[in-house]
């Protein structure tokens, strides 16, 4: 094994610029699967925390008394898979928007009354709650006479799962064209480098040598081809990700979009499809050379 | 009746032409080579020397007849056993067909690691075999470096470090000087001397004088006389 190690390490030095250029070539397409899994799995991420921080707003009536608002509370707090419910006072709410809209604070001035209504925010237990579980809650919560209106953000929510998903469908589809372009490139490249040394492996031939002894160098030059490759191009995404990371931070607020990079775990995993793709290359190649 | 079991023979062709489309190279070839025997083939350019010696070691496929090799019989061989077959034969080829980007002394030893012989008998045998053509000085060369002569004694170096059985020849003085020529026969003696089958093709009548072994004489591709 040392042996054909040494001669595929050899034959990649002999044929320097065709591997550089595999190698390169591989280490794109896997910078551009790399960005999407890095897209998909902070994506992904923030939809698990989103979900986890949704909340239903009901918003009551006017003038209500105040044994009135913590009967409705209670009743509220009674149905299945509501957590807690905060109330929130009209002088509340108005407060809270001032704060957050400090720079037209002169909007509110003119204000004759407050406008806004009291407001129950009724916080959900558990992460999973599905569609159709909070639109009853939601319907339920409505159907309380005092209650003027609810309103929460899964519809929303739910239209961007579809639009995540369809971009989730479209990601898996380019990494399957670009696996199989990595594989057509590595194959092209084995193929030239098995037709300038086709003399070679001709004389090997005659001289007792098996397929397998003849093969298993390219195999080995195919695998370090797909890993180093993969290792090029996750470096490269991860000097891309440390760039935009660090001006992501200065630029907002880092509770407001927080990326990480992909796990070591996912990194081995895309340097091994890529030294399979450079494995399926040389078979490829291999195959259709060796038959003749 | 073909008897694979014939101790005596170490090669029999039982009626084989070869045929290149509508071309026949060879025609009704019938063919009894003993253990250790020296043999010459010969007849003019094109007479299907060449392509008798490629049918041995299935760098080309008879198309009617049967060949057998030390009881293998080629027909039936599967494409798995070539290779074993293809160690029984050491072959000089008439361009020498050493590779230009490896070192005389890769180009020797590719032979023996294709074997899966250890490292430390590679080294041993190849050195063995270098001294024997007297170019253990040149090792390190690669092959355009060298003279015609000088590529023809690593042809022959390479041909006997795996100990073949048989020893096919094509031309192996055809393009030498009067010395070399020689030498190489004489490397060639050497072999058959210590019990190998030798077969070499050529059309030098003096090289044939010398020896007075037994000829098969080819022409248009027909065996015209033994």
């Amino acid at each position: 094994m040392i042996l054909f190690f040494k001669r595929a390490v050899r034959d990649i030095r002999t044929n320097r610029f065709l591997n550089v250029v595999t190698i390169i070539t591989i280490s794109l397409s896997i910078l551009i699967v790399s960005s999407l899994a890095l897209f998909f799995v902070n994506a992904g991420n923030y939809m698990g925390s989103w979900q986890k921080g949704i909340r239903i707003i009901a918003y009551l009536k006017p003038d209500l008394p105040e044994a009135e608002i913590v009967d409705i509370k209670n009743k509220i707090q009674g149905f299945q898979t509501v957590a807690s419910v905060d109330f929130i006072s009209k002088q509340e709410a108005m407060k809270k928007i001032s704060e957050q809209m400090k720079q037209q604070s002169s909007l509110f001035e003119d204000l004759k009354e407050n406008p806004l209504p009291d407001a129950f925010e009724v916080y959900i237990s558990g992460s999973s709650l599905s569609n159709k579980q909070l639109e009853n809650l939601a319907k339920q919560i409505e159907s309380i006479p005092e209650i003027d209106s609810v309103e929460y953000g899964k519809k929303w929510i739910g239209r961007f799962v579809k639009v995540f998903e369809l971009f989730r469908l479209t990601g898996y589809a380019m990494s399957g064209i670009f696996f199989i372009a990595s594989v057509f490139i590595v194959a092209n490249t084995i193929r030239l480098v098995i037709y300038s040394r086709s003399e070679e492996i001709e004389i090997m031939r005659l001289v007792g040598a098996t397929d397998s002894f003849i093969k298993t160098p390219f195999y080995i030059q195919g695998l370090i081809q797909g890993a180093l490759g993969g290792i090029l191009g996750l470096a490269s995404l991860f000097v891309v990700f440390m760039l935009i990371s660090s001006n992501i931070k200065f630029g907002l607020s880092s509770d407001l979009l927080y990326i990480k990079f992909l796990s070591l775990k996912m990194s081995i995993i895309i340097i091994c499809c890529s030294m399979l793709a450079g494995w399926l290359g040389c078979f490829i190649s291999l195959r259709q050379f060796l038959k003749r | 009746m073909i008897d694979e079991n014939d101790k005596s023979s170490i090669i029999r062709m039982f009626h084989v032409h070869k045929n290149y489309g509508s071309k026949k190279a060879l025609i009704d070839i019938n063919l009894d080579i003993s253990k250790n025997e020296f043999l010459f083939i010969t007849g003019p350019s094109g007479a299907g020397k060449s392509t008798l010696l490629k049918l041995l070691y299935l760098g080309e496929s008879v198309s009617e007849g049967q060949i057998l090799v030390e009881g293998m019989n080629l027909s039936r061989i599967s494409r798995r056993r070539v290779p074993l077959l293809r160690r029984k034969f050491g072959i000089i080829f008439q361009d020498y067909k050493l590779i230009p980007t490896k070192t005389v002394f890769d180009n020797i030893a590719l032979v023996l690691e294709a074997m899966g012989k250890k490292r430390q008998f590679i080294q041993k045998k190849v050195n063995s075999v270098l001294r024997t053509v007297g170019m253990e000085k040149r090792f390190n060369a690669l092959p355009q470096s060298l003279s015609g002569g000088e590529q023809q004694k690593i042809a022959v170096a390479r041909a006997v470090a795996g100990s073949p059985r048989i020893i096919l020849a094509d031309e192996p003085t055809g393009s030498l000087d009067p010395e070399s020529a020689d030498f190489i026969f004489d490397l060639l003696n050497g072999f058959h001397a210590r019990g190998g089958t030798l077969i070499i093709a050529t059309h030098d009548k003096e090289l044939i004088r010398k020896t007075g072994n037994r000829v098969i004489h080819l022409k248009s591709g027909r065996q015209i006389k033994q």
